[in-house]
């Protein structure tokens, strides 16, 4: 589904006349359908891999070649912003702590648009929408309310339904258990496992991987820089 | 699947002033947009990029770095001093519409572009009724049935949230918010499958800024429509393009998906842009 191929990734700051080195040469492999987990210490490059591939970041060198629906095998390092756009929309999906949106769009219209997206019809979005913000225990009574005033947890969890109910054929995942109770982490864990049961392809930074045990299938150490096979 | 743009843009140079020695020529650097010896201003340097259907293609540049020369350029408020431009929907995109005669121009101007101003001044007759700025833009598409022309100008301003028994009254008496959002009803009435914006929230109070950004998203949405979006908000550009552009002293300096560009930007110009804001 994913292979990523001697990714380097530096970041060159030019006020500071400096270049820093986050990815050296990255390699692993995602089959369709299973679940890939990055660990590693803050700073040694987690989050820039699945920036890279969502190309938030863009990378030097190396290869991030996904098996697209609509492109074929397609190197993501390399493909158009139009195609990187399109995949935004259709496949790909991204959930990280924060939350982007425009101030008028109340919650329920937020994940209803990221459906309308895709070309479902607006009732069949507004069904889902509904469903999706009941599961992650949004309430009600914040459905058409500005996410600008949610709180760190409530975001996360806007983030998660309106990435989720896309049921995107990758979905990039940065910690998006880290600021929440047991309770909406085990919600958050119900949805992926409903989703790998869809087929989707999952890579996910967790500082607690074992959260996802049982569901987890491949483990990168950012140290080793290896990717080991769960048991 | 190769996509074709709506809108291809290739080379577009402006330049007020005729140049000297100095400044002419392939290989001359000027270190600004105007020329030390004769002070001619080159507003615009060989820009090229494309817009596609139904996106909103960002714009982003400190003052004077020439976004409003290009706005008015493509919308033939200026003429320009050398370039290409191809229109989809105009002649199949075989033609320059920068070549074209005035009349023919116009004809581009009515039918596939709207144009919203950075001065509300420029893009409405502040003496007219907020009905009839909008109607003069349908008589000059061609629209002759004067029951169709109200009831289209009060669908737009409706649509637009002006309370339909202001739409007698001239946007002299309205608040900045209102005056651009009736110069998007105007732009709006000939369905153009192009809309530029130049700056226009700039001015408003945040939470009147909120009310236009959500129209210029939801009019994106609803009609498919290609837009231009010219901002120094940084905020404005990342919530409303998927693209953008970075210029600086007339040129692109930078160019790519919006949070790349923000998040990631290579230039060191668009590093500083990005950094002083945050
Ligand atoms: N009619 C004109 N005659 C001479 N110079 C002009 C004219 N119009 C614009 N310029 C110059 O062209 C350059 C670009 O101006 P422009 O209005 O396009 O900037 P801008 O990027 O829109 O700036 P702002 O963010 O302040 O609106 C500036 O140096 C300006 O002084
Ligand atoms: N946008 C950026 N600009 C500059 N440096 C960055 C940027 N993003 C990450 N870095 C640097 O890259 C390294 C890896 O960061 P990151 O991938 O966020 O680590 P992790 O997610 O593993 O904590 C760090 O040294 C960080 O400071
Ligand atoms: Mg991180
Ligand atoms: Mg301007
Ligand atoms: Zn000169």
């Amino acid at each position: 589904m994913i292979t990523v191929e001697n990714l380097r990734k530096s970041f060159t700051i030019h006020h500071l006349n400096k270049a820093l080195p986050a990815l050296q040469g990255v390699s692993l492999h995602v089959p369709e359908g299973s679940f890939l987990g990055i660990v590693g210490k803050s700073g040694s490059g987690k989050s820039t891999i699945l920036k890279s591939i969502y190309r938030t970041y863009e990378p030097q060198d190396g290869k991030i070649l996904f098996q697209s629906e609509a492109f074929g095998t397609i190197d993501l390092v390399q493909a158009t912003a139009r195609e990187i756009v399109y995949l935004r929309k259709h496949e790909i999906g991204y959930v990280s702590q924060f939350l982007n949106v425009m101030p008028r769009t109340t919650a329920l219209e937020l994940v209803e648009q990221s459906l309308l997206d895709l070309g479902v019809s607006k009732e069949e979005a507004t069904t889902k929408a509904q469903q999706a913000l009941r599961h992650f225990d949004i309430d009600e009574s914040l459905w058409n309310s500005y996410p600008n005033m949610f709180s760190g947890g409530e975001k996360l969890r806007l983030n998660i339904a309106c990435a989720v109910v896309k049921e995107p054929r990758l979905l990039l995942l940065d910690e998006p258990t880290a600021s929440l109770d047991h309770s909406s982490k085990l919600k958050v864990r119900e949805a992926i496992e409903k989703l790998k049961a869809n087929g989707t392809t999952l890579i996910g930074i967790f500082h607690d991987l074992e959260f996802m045990e049982g569901l987890c299938d491949n483990v990168f150490h950012m140290a080793k820089m290896q990717q080991k096979e769960l048991v | 699947m190769k996509e074709q743009p709506i809108l291809q843009i290739q080379k577009l140079s402006k330049q007020y002033g005729k140049g000297c020695i100095h400044c002419q020529g392939e290989h001359v650097q000027l270190e600004k947009n105007f020329c030390p010896v004769c002070k001619t201003v080159y507003a615009c340097r060989d820009i090229s990029f494309e817009l596609y259907r139904g996106e909103i293609l960002g714009i982003v540049g400190e003052s004077g770095s020439g976004k409003s020369t290009l706005m008015k350029s493509l919308y033939f408020d200026e003429q320009i001093t050398s370039g290409i431009g191809l229109l989809e929907d105009y002649e199949n995109g075989t033609a320059n519409i920068f070549e074209q005669s005035r009349q023919q121009q116009r004809l581009i101007r009515n039918t596939i572009l709207g144009m919203v101003y950075q001065n509300p001044m420029l893009g409405l007759n502040m003496d007219f009724s907020s009905m009839s700025n909008i109607a003069e833009k349908q008589i000059a598409a061609g629209n002759r049935h004067v029951r169709n022309m109200e009831k289209r100008s009060l669908e737009l301003l409706d649509h637009v949230n002006i309370p339909l028994f202001r739409s007698k009254e001239a946007p002299r008496n309205f608040s900045g918010g209102m005056q651009q959002r009736v110069q998007i009803a105007k732009a709006l009435s000939n369905n153009p499958p192009v809309l530029l914006l130049d700056e226009v929230t700039t001015g408003l109070d945040l939470s009147v800024q909120a009310d236009v950004l959500d129209l210029i998203k939801s009019i994106q949405r609803e009609l498919n429509i290609s837009m231009i979006v010219v901002s120094h908000d940084l905020a404005v550009i990342r919530m409303l393009a998927d693209r953008t552009i970075v210029m600086l002293n007339g040129q692109i300096i930078e160019h790519g998906l919006t949070d790349q560009v923000l998040e990631d930007p290579q230039h060191a110009y668009t590093q500083q842009l990005v950094y002083s804001l945050l």
